[in-house]
């Protein structure tokens, strides 16, 4: 592991949090600060949060910035720190930079337009260029991003369905050692879309046969770069997924958290418009444009 | 046994009877995912390496290996026999010595990493001295030193060496890489 970053690459990470700004003050977003220290994170099976005090640090701002979806904003935005305990390595680490953003009215695909236009907008005012070079290799980010649903992924490197044997297990595994070392081989963005729907507790499930989480991940040049959803908004079924969540973290001896009522109560009251939301890795991106082996080093401090 | 978490680069583990030393290590967690361990194995028999990835669940089980300090005696016609501190011998195949069997002299000390009691890995002092058997007189008057020219040293081994080195000259070698360091003495 190497860090803390130079000044040179604190000077790119600073010139790519002002293009992200920039690019969504001319959208007419907002830039919302929602608390870090929070009392209920949202239960995910694989995500534990630092606790600080009787409370936890953020693992995402995701709740409280549907809650602002709920109280009528359009398009929000986020720019901030996030903490996952115990995820240390290449792509890791425990505190890192989280660029989130939400539209009311908008689903998964109008959120990857938005992300397409970003990426080539803070690619450009830091590089110049629309292309990031990893390893040798250039990736060209405009114009063609390749999209592949997860099931054909899985059909074509892996050799079953995803969607139909739901094996999260599995899932993980096959997805690390068989699908994304091919997505790795591609010289353009690839979008892997249409998930099973464990692991992905507030994306709205859609009722094809078998039923997908709507849902997609970018990578650029094998990382993952973000995950996007449509997002849920029916409050019977959020509950139920939570509670799903819950049972599995319990089986495993992860904290319990307790629910976040006043989200559920504007799930519960229709306040949450159909909404597509995104939460991005900051510090990835700016690896990717600084050509920089790991996360550690476009940190200041490690 | 190891915890995933144990997991790290240079960690001796043992799958399948088979000791493997985790040559590369990384930390891995897809979007929404478990965490994973990939882990670049190396076979500490035959070298063949492999990439394997472990989940935070998984058990590893740990090899029993224990380091030796040995005596070489001499080669018997069936392998290298060496003597360990209890004066007892051990009997090395030329197949575990691999190319460190070139450089054995009469009465050097090996470390050799043993795997459930049986040799596997022998670790050579890194420079050893050699008499040289056999040269060509090097051209009188050619000091250009990066000009070489074979040797046989005692044993049969060949490395190319400097001009100035005679027939009768004992030579330092680097074990790691084979070759010639200096000469010791005429």
């Amino acid at each position: 592991m190497t860090g803390p970053a130079s000044l040179e690459i604190l000077r790119t990470r600073s010139g790519a949090c002002r293009a992200v700004r920039d690019f969504f003050f001319s959208r007419d977003f907002i830039e919302v600060d929602t608390p870090v220290r929070i009392p209920s994170p949202a239960p995910e099976e694989h995500i534990e949060a630092e606790p600080a005090g009787d409370w936890f640090l953020r693992t995402s701002p995701e709740l409280q910035m549907k809650r602002l979806l709920a109280a009528g904003a359009e398009r929000v935005f986020q720019l901030g720190p996030c903490f996952r305990r115990d995820e240390s390595g290449p792509m890791h680490n425990p505190e890192f930079t989280m660029l989130e953003w939400y539209r009311a009215n908008a689903d998964y695909l109008d959120i990857l337009a938005d992300t397409k236009s970003l990426v080539a907008a803070v690619a450009t005012a830091i590089t110049g260029r629309t292309t990031v070079s990893r390893h040798g290799r250039v990736i060209e980010l405009m114009p063609c991003w390749e999209i592949i649903t997860v099931r054909d992924a899985f059909l074509e490197w892996a050799g079953w369905d995803p969607l139909r044997d739901q094996d999260p297990d599995r899932f993980d595994m096959d997805l690390v050692c068989k699908v994304e070392p091919r997505i790795a081989e591609r010289d353009h963005p690839v979008i892997l879309k249409d998930y099973p729907v464990h692991g992905a507790a507030l994306a709205r499930c859609r009722q094809d046969d078998p039923p997908c989480a709507e849902r997609w991940e970018l990578y650029i040049a094998g990382i993952e770069l973000a995950n996007a959803f449509s997002e849920l908004t029916d409050a019977s079924e959020q509950r139920r997924r939570f509670e799903t969540a819950t049972a599995a973290r319990t089986a495993r001896g992860m904290a319990e958290y307790p629910p976040d009522a006043d989200f559920l109560e504007d799930l519960d009251r229709g306040r949450m418009p159909r909404a597509g939301g995104i939460a991005l890795g900051m510090d990835r991106l700016v690896m990717l444009l600084a050509a920089a082996p790991d996360v550690a080093s476009v940190r200041g401090f490690v | 046994m190891y915890n995933a978490s144990d997991l790290r680069k240079g960690l001796k583990v043992e799958i399948d009877g088979v000791p493997y030393a985790i040559t590369e290590f990384t930390f891995v967690k897809p979007g929404k995912g478990q965490a994973l361990y990939t882990c670049r194995l190396k076979n500490m028999i035959n070298g063949s390496t492999f990439m394997k990835t472990y989940r935070a669940a998984d058990r590893i089980d740990q090899p029993v290996l224990e380091e030796k300090t040995l005596q070489y005696s001499y080669n018997d016609g069936h392998g290298y026999v060496f003597l360990d501190q209890d004066f007892e011998q051990v009997t090395i195949t030329s197949d575990v010595m691999g190319d460190s069997r070139h450089f054995l002299v009469e009465d050097a000390t090996v470390r050799v990493l043993f795997h459930n009691g049986n040799p596997i890995e022998i670790t050579m002092p890194t420079f050893i001295e050699k008499e040289v058997v056999h040269t060509e007189p090097g051209a009188r008057g050619d000091t250009a030193t990066n000009v070489m020219k074979p040797a046989r040293v005692a044993g049969g081994y060949e490395l190319p060496v400097p001009l100035f080195v005679n027939q009768g000259d004992i030579i330092r070698i680097d074990t790691r890489t084979g070759g010639y360091v200096d000469r010791v003495k005429r």
